[in-house]
């Protein structure tokens, strides 16, 4: 019987991660704007200036 | 001269503006002023040109030529401060907010900047606010440069003193996120752990897993009733202190009881509880709200002046020139206002020649000339060249300023309650009727325990949370609907308050005329191609509206050149071209026709010989007659005008002879007008406005709707924000939004069904929890179909979908 109870903490574990996650990717500001992320990514672009846009921008934490 | 060619008007390659003067070339590109083409060479240069290949014509037209020292405020470290968020002498932190951001191209230049200027470290868009947030290192670059970077590309920065008093406090609420996600995760759960009971009817659990199930409920439930659900604690607590009974009193009186209930029946072993319902309940009810608290990020309900003015002004001391904060200017100081410039306090003007355009303030659009020792009003635009003010008043005490400082307009918010919680307090009182009579017959019966069972799950069953969720979800459609008709309320209790309205008062100019064009009507010799190219080359030298007006009504490109031209401040131009003199401007310039207080005229002469006239008049907005005509029947209809009584003729007869129509109003008399309506006349008022003029109208009328040309645009505060191509379809709206009410009572009604049939279980003290956890999210999601169903379809009666 024990395995019952081991899975459902697990199974609470699991989603809680995910509550987690969402939590995270609220708190990061990705349901403030839902325009410009759509465009963002299909802007042909070189990656240099793009990867120290957003080192810049998670430093500012 | 080849009239294909000149005939045919070439758009400019930057901005897609109709290039009536001669095209500025460069390579095979045609921009239709220097300063569209400078920012194609900026762009070009640092290999940006992908901003024309995202989309066509992104640019914004650069015609109004940007002063070299606009920006110099910007040193002044005490102003430079208020803008930035975060500097630590290798990086400093600023966000502007950039009106003109409009498509991707917008975004994509502008996340590219660094390119232009490496000393740029990195830039983000918020698309939604129209802000980029920008990165810049303090010792290669200055807070000007920046701004001025910006300025040279065509985005210049809005400042203005209520951004620097709001930079700080520049912080997004995302508890109503949190909130969702954890009542969702929650519910979710204790659904999942409450199904073994379910389905083996509560029995044959071991022990120890019914202990293990019953903690993790109970553990899973605190944060719902403590954190996500303590809206609805305040929300009640607040009302019962202001000695009102809205909704969120019973919701939280049932939370409360189910919570009770359900704690004791678990720690007694006796039940299930109703935890999962409660979390339902709690979930669907935060999601409701959230849909119908979406609000516009873009779009600002609560500007005030000081959205309007300028941060800084260029103050005379000493025979030196210094930028001084607006709100530090005082009485007697002489302050310099150079073109396209707004005042920002009553002045008296001692040195330049002033026109001032007060389409701001009064919402007409031709300049007035103003003479020395006359007082220019706070609000008003310089049109050409720099004069000199004697500051009069300072900025705060000016006379439109004045405005937002009315008492009556301090306390505007006066509480007017809903009338769901009206509905929701006798849905109360019934509930508690049949739970005393259920209660009362089991204690009759000599079953006290089956009496507190009914009495507790018949409070469970009936709290008005259906109520709540038909209005949330109703309102919240109803304000998606109507955004995509461009028309923006500033919350959902406006839905209510419009339904409520009796009155309409209309502003004219800019609200039933359309403020940037002009009818214009031609009398005189017959306009050959040849005479139409020599007026156009003329007037295109000038930038008062009715030469625009002209050109615009001429449609041929400006392609001659004039020997020499004299522009002659509000009065008009002359000048010789192809060896003939002309005049271009009103009848008492040319002498040849007499002025008219109806209409606005430009005559012209060539070598003194009268050519024609242009009757310039405003142009009413497209099906605005049809509306009148689709409002007199339903509500009272009234105008009031800060402009002369020319048009009363006309308007008597669209509008009926009911209606009250005011001409020559000042903004104080529009507002004391709102104000008359509302108190002697018991009148639910709408106002529908756009200048400033209107501002304290808008405030006091139970509704105010600010009409708008450009999304972009700036507006004063209002209850809603309606374009300008949308205000002819006002009926409809109006009409739509009182559909609302019956929308909310529909599906009330389905749910009070559900409602019926939990209570027949309930008054019996046999409401299982199985039976509320299946009741509860049916009846929760009926209603979410049944308001999106109907909304959508009311739409589609009013045609708005």
């Amino acid at each position: 019987m024990s395995a019952i109870i081991l899975l459902l903490l697990v199974s609470i574990g699991i989603a809680a991660g995910f509550l987690l996650a969402f939590f995270w990717s609220v708190r990061d500001g990705q349901f403030d704007d839902d325009f410009s992320p759509a465009r963002r990514i299909l802007f042909e672009d070189d990656n240099k200036v793009k990867n120290d846009a957003s080192a810049t921008l998670s430093n500012r934490k | 001269m080849n009239p294909d060619k000149t005939n045919t008007l070439t758009l400019c390659d930057h901005c897609g503006d109709t290039c009536y003067r001669h095209p500025v070339l460069l390579g095979e590109k045609v921009f239709c002023c220097e300063g569209c083409r400078s920012v194609y060479q900026i762009l070009n240069e640092n290999d940006l040109c992908a901003y024309y290949d995202l989309n066509n014509h992104p640019g914004i037209t650069q015609k109004s030529t940007i002063r070299k020292d606009k920006f110099a405020f910007l040193d002044n470290p005490d102003i430079a401060g208020k803008l930035i968020q975060y500097t630590d002498g290798t990086q400093t932190h600023v966000t502007f907010y950039l009106p003109q951001i409009h498509c991707s191209s917008c975004l994509w230049l502008l996340e590219n900047i660094r390119r232009i200027n490496p000393a740029l470290q990195s830039s983000r868009v918020n698309f939604t606010k129209k802000e980029v947030f920008i990165v810049f290192d303090p010792a290669l670059i200055s807070l000007r440069q920046v701004v001025e970077t910006l300025t040279h590309i065509g985005y210049e920065p809005h400042l203005s003193l209520e951004e620097v008093s709001s930079a700080q406090l520049r912080q997004i609420d995302r508890t109503r996120w949190y909130k969702i996600g954890l009542a969702g995760f929650c519910f979710a759960n204790i659904m999942m752990m409450s199904f073994p009971e379910y389905f083996s009817g509560g029995e044959i659990l071991e022990p120890i897993i019914k202990t293990t199930l019953t903690s993790i409920i109970i553990f899973l439930s605190l944060p719902v009733i403590t954190y996500c659900a303590s809206e609805f604690f305040t929300n009640a607590w607040n009302g019962l202190k202001n000695k009102h009974l809205n909704i969120d009193a019973p919701i939280a009186l049932a939370l409360v009881i189910t919570f009770g209930r359900s704690m004791y029946e678990l720690y007694t072993g006796t039940g299930s509880g109703y935890l999962d319902s409660m979390s339902g309940i709690v979930f669907f009810m935060l999601v409701g709200r959230w849909l119908q608290d979406r609000t516009y990020q873009t779009i600002s309900f609560d500007r005030d002046f000081r959205a309007f003015f300028p941060i800084a002004v260029n103050v005379l001391k000493d025979n030196t020139i210094q930028s001084v904060p607006v709100d530090k200017i005082r009485a007697n100081d002489i302050i310099q206002i150079h073109h396209e410039e707004l005042i920002p306090a009553d002045g008296m003007l001692s040195k330049g020649s002033a026109e001032i355009d007060y389409s701001f303030v009064t919402g007409e659009s031709l300049p007035v000339s103003v003479n020395k020792g006359e007082i220019i009003y706070a609000g008003g635009k310089q049109t050409e060249g720099v004069i000199e003010l004697i500051v009069v008043k300072e900025v705060s005490q000016s006379y439109l300023t004045n405005l937002w400082n009315k008492d009556s307009l301090q306390d505007a918010s006066t509480t007017s309650y809903s009338f769901i919680d009206a509905l929701s307090k006798y849905f109360t009182y019934i509930v508690l009727v049949i739970g005393m009579i259920a209660g009362g017959y089991w204690l009759w019966q000599g079953q006290p325990q089956l009496m507190w069972n009914a009495l507790t799950t018949i409070m469970i069953v009936a709290c008005p949370c259906a109520l709540l969720l038909s209005a949330n979800f109703t309102r919240g459609n109803i304000l998606r609907i109507l955004s995509r008709n461009k028309f923006y309320l500033k919350n959902a209790g406006v839905i209510e308050s419009l339904s409520k309205i009796d009155t309409i008062v209309f502003d004219k100019t800019g609200t039933l005329t359309q403020s940037n064009k002009m009818k214009v009507r031609y009398e005189g010799q017959v306009l050959t191609p040849e005479l139409k190219t020599q007026i156009a080359s003329m007037v295109v030298h000038s930038n008062h509206p009715l030469s625009k007006a002209v050109l615009q009504y001429l449609d041929t490109p400006a392609s001659l050149t004039p020997e020499s031209f004299k522009i002659i401040a509000n009065k008009g131009i002359e000048g010789w071209m192809e060896e003939h003199h002309f005049k271009i401007g009103s009848p008492s310039f040319t002498g040849t026709d007499e002025e008219s207080k109806k209409e606005s005229k430009v005559a012209v002469t060539m070598d003194n010989q009268p050519i024609g006239v242009f009757h310039v008049t405003n142009a009413y907005r497209i099906g605005i007659f049809d509306l009148f005509k689709s409002l007199v029947p339903g509500y009272k209809l009234a105008l009031i005008s800060g402009d002369n009584q020319a048009e009363q003729a006309i308007l008597r007869e669209k509008m009926g002879t009911e209606s009250e129509l005011l001409f020559d109003q000042s903004p104080h008399d529009k507002l004391a007008y709102i104000t008359y309506l509302k108190e002697n006349k018991k009148a639910n008022v709408l106002m529908i406005g756009d200048g400033l003029n209107d501002a304290g109208a808008l405030k006091e009328s139970n509704v105010g709707l600010a009409v708008c040309d450009d999304d972009n645009n700036f507006t004063p505060a209002a209850d809603g924000i309606i374009h300008a191509s949308k205000v002819s379809v006002l009926d409809k709206i109006l009409g739509y939004v009182r559909s609302g009410r019956s929308i909310i009572m529909f599906s009330f009604g389905i749910s009070i069904i559900y409602n019926i049939i939990g209570l027949y279980f309930a008054v019996q003290g046999t409401l299982s929890p199985i039976i509320a956890a299946i009741l509860m999210p049916c009846s929760s999601i009926s209603i979410i179909l049944i308001t999106y169903g109907l909304s959508q379809l009311f739409a589609r009666k009013y045609k708005l979908a």
